[in-house]
């Protein structure tokens, strides 16, 4: 079954959430395995001492999935999108965030 | 029978929002098979009943990892005065301390503390897809096959924190704070 084009809402809106949601997970690997390898880095993202740079890693990771939403979701509201594509890319980058905060794999991208 | 603010504080986080939110899952995955994939008439009280189930289930996601973020980890990554002997009140020392425990903090807390931050933000979508389509999302197949997706790895990433987490308060409780009593026990021998 195709996504219907002939209904008053389209797939875009539910795209942009999708995808969002998985940049958004992303990023935050990106950011934990960025954070674990630079102590610059580290330092940077300890925006509340107590819980250190997870603190900054959570926190930029969800402005940048909160930011990546609102703009996909600008571009996307009334367009009807390749859902294929969409899924693919969302599954691509939920793997490789499950994968960037797998502290081994972590390790191995860093040579430890 | 006694137990610390810290005790109290975990035992909420884990077994309190984080076991809630991990039975949750069977209803959101059953719900969202039925009236997305299934395709069953839900009556719209039904539906709405469904849809403040999904964002208490995100709301109690984002409750969950705030509360381990910014309660439990700090008492858990504190660090020990130079020359403390004890490391049973420094829980992330106590793993690191020995080469038999140290994984759980080096793999299981490493990863329990990004992980866990996947459950809110997928749940988050899982909500507003189901809200913002109503009765259309069965018609929206590459979308409701997605939010089925993204219930599942919501499940997947509390299960894992939710896992590591019982593990390493087995290991090394975080405890400390306030003593609280919660009834006097009788004394044997």
């Amino acid at each position: 079954m195709a996504d219907a084009e002939d209904l008053p809402i389209t797939n875009g809106p539910g795209a942009a959430a999708i995808l969002a949601a998985a940049g958004g997970c992303f990023a935050l690997g990106l950011l934990a395995l960025a954070g674990d390898a630079s102590a610059p880095l580290a330092q940077a993202l300890n925006v509340w001492k107590p819980t250190g740079p997870l603190s900054g890693v959570t926190d930029v990771a969800i402005l940048i999935w909160l930011a990546l939403w609102v703009g996909l979701n600008r571009l996307w509201r009334r367009r009807t999108v390749s859902m294929s594509r969409v899924n693919l890319a969302a599954i691509l980058l939920f793997v490789g965030g499950v994968l960037l905060t797998f502290p081994p794999f972590m390790d191995l991208l860093q040579g430890k | 029978m006694e137990l610390t603010v810290h005790d109290a504080v975990t035992m909420l986080h884990g077994m309190g929002f984080g076991a809630l939110l991990l039975l949750a899952f069977s209803g959101a995955v059953a719900g969202l098979y039925s009236t997305s994939i299934a395709g069953h008439v839900w009556s719209d009280r039904e539906r709405r009943l469904a849809c403040v189930y999904l964002v208490a289930m995100a709301a109690l996601a984002w409750v969950t990892v705030l509360a381990g973020a910014y309660l439990v980890y700090p008492w858990y990554r504190a660090l020990p005065p130079p020359g403390t002997v004890d490391l049973s009140a420094y829980p992330q020392r106590l793993l690191m301390s020995q080469t038999s425990t140290s994984g759980w903090h080096d793999i299981g807390m490493e990863w329990k503390e990004h992980i866990a931050w996947f459950s809110p933000i997928t749940l988050t979508a899982v909500a507003y897809i189901f809200i913002r389509y109503g009765t259309h999302l069965t018609k929206f197949r590459g979308v409701r096959n997605a939010v089925m997706a993204l219930a599942i790895t919501a499940f997947v990433a509390t299960a894992v924190a939710g896992v590591f987490g019982a593990m390493l308060n087995k290991f090394a409780p975080v405890r400390g704070g306030q003593t609280i009593v919660i009834m006097k026990g009788e004394k044997h021998g």
